[in-house]
């Protein structure tokens, strides 16, 4: 355990204490700011694309309210239990993270869930693909990204899990924490964005 | 507003620590109300969307600018409340989030504008 020699100011939260983990909070920044731009990408190609249904449906004849607000309360919510997580990261309380933690990914799995029925229901009840329209494709493309993001970081947070249970807190296991905490955020705030222009501009504009 | 909002993020400075004012040790054996209030107000904004979006009868244009101006919001929220923006390389951090979003506005309104010409024709 090379941290053990590590001394630690109490001022300063663990993930903070070590120059090349303050560094990799701030390259996980970066990163953000590029998928920021990624997703902008996707955002447009749909934007452009939803006046064209071509046979298929359109969006205010597919969408359903219901299974959309559900997600949106379960990725809300699990956004605040993940904040509470870091909160006892800094407090270094170990059993209140974890607790916090799985139920962030208890809820992101929920949320995945309702997705998963969501894509089923349109593909199976309405009969439409990928390939329907012009429309769907921008659709399918933009919420499957971020459907495929959410699953990618239940995976992730389930390796840090371990590798806490393992190491317990040091600087680097804190780091990730801290880590793996600002990309569910930001999904969060991506989903804020399909929520508003793709669901709600799809079903009331 | 959001102007102001968004100048009061850029003013911190880029010093390795959390604020300044709160003592680790005594900010984090209390409760984090903040993390509450950033909870509700997440909700709140949520439920206001969705009265601008269904029960609002406000014309489509407004109806649009208001919830991109809410989901603007409660992104600021989470950055700042959630995220700790402003915490270690804070400046940093906040003018690329700026620089990113400012980006994607333009990725995003640009395209929807240069490709509303002739649409109407097919």
């Amino acid at each position: 355990m090379a941290e053990s020699t590590h001394i630690h100011d109490k001022n300063v939260p663990l993930e903070y204490s070590k120059a090349e983990d303050r560094m990799t909070i701030l390259g996980f920044w970066v990163f953000l700011g590029a998928e920021v731009v990624l997703f902008s990408t996707l955002f447009a190609t749909y934007l452009v694309l939803h006046s064209r249904p071509a046979d298929g449906p359109t969006s205010a004849e597919l969408f359903k309210p219901e299974i959309v607000l559900i997600m949106t309360f379960l990725l809300l919510t699990s956004s605040f239990t993940g904040s509470m997580a870091i909160h006892y990261l800094r407090a270094q309380n170990m059993k209140k993270m974890i607790v916090w933690l799985l139920l962030t990914m208890l809820l992101g799995l929920g949320f995945l869930g309702c997705e998963i029925y969501e894509f089923h229901e349109y593909i199976a009840l309405e009969g439409v693909s990928i390939k329907t329209s012009a429309f769907l494709s921008g659709f399918f493309v933009l919420v499957g990204t971020h459907g495929l993001h959410v699953t990618l970081g239940i995976g992730w947070l389930t390796l840090i899990l371990i590798q806490l249970k393992k190491r317990g807190f040091t600087p680097r296991t804190a780091r990730k924490v801290f880590v793996i905490g600002l990309y569910w955020h930001f999904l969060d705030i991506v989903w804020l964005f399909i929520f508003t222009l793709v669901y709600l501009s799809g079903m009331v504009l | 507003m959001v102007v102001y909002f968004y100048a009061s993020l850029l003013i911190r400075d880029g010093v390795v620590t959390v604020n300044e004012k709160e003592n680790i040790q005594e900010n984090h054996d209390r409760f984090p109300w903040k993390l509450v209030i950033g909870f509700v107000l997440s909700i709140v904004l949520t439920l206001l969307t969705l009265w601008v979006a269904f029960r609002s009868g406000f014309q489509d244009k407004m109806v649009l600018s208001l919830m991109l101006l809410l989901a603007f919001l409660q992104a600021g929220m989470q950055l700042v409340l959630f995220m700790h923006v402003r915490e270690g390389e804070g400046t940093v951090q906040v003018s690329n989030m700026v620089h990113a979003f400012f980006t994607a506005i333009i990725i995003v309104a640009g395209s929807v504008w240069v490709m509303s010409f002739g649409m109407h024709n097919h």
